[in-house]
């Protein structure tokens, strides 16, 4: 087994990395949050309502990261039944649902302004409240069995089915010509964004990364803990009965 | 720039300031809770690791 | 000796035996589809406007009614131990079942939307790409429906589960079959047409696999 895949090992890892993740994180927010509201200039065309994009994009890629990484967790979890994996899967995907909610509320509240409309059946909105779905489903299968080894498996397989949605999110926009514009910095050839509008995109979404990351690592700690717990607890019954 | 002007966002106050409104009051929450579920399985664990010490000793 | 069209032929008189199932499915697809005037209002055009909409969203909800008992029934009893251990591959398996709830409750759409749509005031001249696109979406719902039957096996409220995994997956094939028969659309749909072709081409060997993939881990 590789070696940072003890969990007796994440967890000392883990202890030394975790305050400079979530210090990292904070000065981030705030340096993203000032570009964002004020040094950022207002757009010619959409004006001050260009600042809603930098919550709404960071928050688009950190919905598809967050399923690449249930994706891949789970691939681990399904393969070599690691338990570090198994966990990672699990408390990846509140986290994910959240952002994605962010995503598509954000986007809507930038879509009024800029599009005329809440909300259309565009292809890339589609594919992104189907994965805001996929994760609902996701959660909703890992509780649904007695046995949480049986959930953990099927919700595993199932986060694998959906990944199929990843690739439509990132290239529905050129595939269709609907409302969402074509890509415009992870593309090649590079970024066709002025830079005063994509460092604070770039500072954000670095913020929104690090914060994901900062999360995943203390749930998984809990995690870990309370799997400690339910063996104490369990033995304590045992001892007294 | 005045403050009113940049609360006022060129009229898409309406818009901007929700949009930013309910990020932090969704991954404010996220957080919270994230760190409170983390301090009580603490809590526990350090509960039942002192009493198992204490059974042994 | 379990072969695929002996499963096949199986799951299919058990389906007549029983009675219920396929025709629930047709049954309740005509029902609830002729509540929507009563609900809209009867005026032609509007119903018309709506007429593939309202039946592409009952095909799919019809199409969800017997998914929980997919692999339940064989599962409680034992046999799918056994049709497991036999030389048959579990995709195939699975390939039967998905074509046997397919033809128990799609087939029967594909005669009874016309019907209904026509019921519904939609223009005759769209039947027959309304029936195409039925035709090619339908069994790509029974093949999605047993990967979401095959997860949820042995879960609790499992019917209600099983929905809210597959509607959403089920989504483009909703949006792809409208868009082939919508009347209002520009274009002789048969775009639309191709892409519901090439998803039923893509569901056929993927579904399987994962529905076998989910059925070992609930054997194990």
């Amino acid at each position: 087994m590789h070696r940072f895949a003890n969990p007796a090992h994440f967890m000392r890892v883990s202890q030394i990395l975790l305050p400079w993740l979530a210090g990292v994180t904070i000065l981030l927010l705030a340096a993203g949050l000032v570009l964002a509201l004020v040094v950022a200039p207002p757009d010619y065309q959409q004006g001050e309502s260009v600042r809603i994009m930098f919550v709404h994009v960071p928050a688009a890629w950190m919905a598809m990261c967050a399923y690449t990484t249930l994706a891949a967790a789970s691939a681990a979890a399904l393969i070599w039944r690691h338990p570090l994996a198994e966990i990672a899967a699990e408390e990846t995907a509140p986290l994910g649902a959240v952002f994605t909610g962010l995503c598509l509320v954000s986007g809507s509240l930038w879509g009024e302004p800029m599009w005329g409309t809440w909300w259309a059946w565009d292809a890339r909105m589609t594919s992104v409240l189907v994965l805001f779905f996929l994760y609902l489903g996701y959660m909703a299968l890992l509780n649904a069995f007695d046995d949480p080894t049986r959930g953990r498996r099927a919700a595993a397989i199932l986060a694998l089915v959906g990944f199929v949605n990843v690739p439509i999110i990132k290239f529905s926009v050129d595939w269709w010509n609907t409302l969402h514009q074509p890509a415009s910095v992870l593309r090649l050839g590079g970024p066709a964004i002025d830079p005063s509008i994509l460092t604070p995109l770039l500072v954000m979404a670095l913020a929104f990364t690090l914060l994901f990351a900062t999360l995943l690592v203390v749930r998984m700690r809990a995690a870990l803990m309370e799997r400690k717990i339910r063996v104490l607890d369990a033995a304590a019954g045992g001892a007294l009965g | 720039m005045g403050f009113s002007t940049w609360l006022q966002m060129g009229g898409y106050a309406i818009f901007v300031w929700p949009a930013y409104g309910i990020a932090a009051a969704a991954l404010g929450l996220l957080a919270a809770a994230t760190v409170r579920r983390y301090r009580m399985a603490q809590r526990r664990l350090a509960q039942l690791t002192a009493t198992r010490r204490g059974e042994t000793a | 000796m379990v072969s695929f069209k002996a499963l096949l032929l199986r799951d299919l008189r058990l389906a007549f035996r029983q009675g219920g199932d396929g025709a629930m499915a047709v049954i309740f697809f005509v029902l609830a589809a002729l509540l929507f005037p009563f609900g809209l209002g009867p005026e032609p055009e509007a119903l018309a406007r709506d007429a593939v909409g309202i039946v592409w969203v009952m095909a799919l909800l019809a199409s969800l009614l017997a998914l929980d008992r997919l692999f339940q029934g064989d599962w409680e009893d034992g046999s799918l131990d056994l049709i497991a251990l036999s030389p048959l591959p579990l995709e195939l398996v699975v390939l039967a079942k998905a074509l046997g709830h397919w033809l128990v409750s799609g087939l029967p759409l594909l005669i009874a939307a016309p019907i209904v749509a026509s019921m519904l005031q939609f223009d005759p001249a769209g039947l027959p790409r309304l029936v195409l696109a039925l035709a090619l979406g339908t069994p790509t719902l029974s093949l999605l429906g047993a990967v979401g039957a095959a997860l949820t096996l042995g879960a609790r409220r499992a019917a209600v589960l099983v929905s809210l995994l597959v509607l959403p997956l089920e989504i483009p094939i909703l949006i792809f079959g409208v868009a082939a028969a919508d009347p209002a659309a520009t274009g002789d749909g048969s775009t639309q047409i191709m892409v519901l072709g090439a998803l039923l081409a893509v569901a056929l060997p993927l579904c399987p696999w994962a529905a076998a993939a989910a059925l070992r881990q609930a054997l194990d």
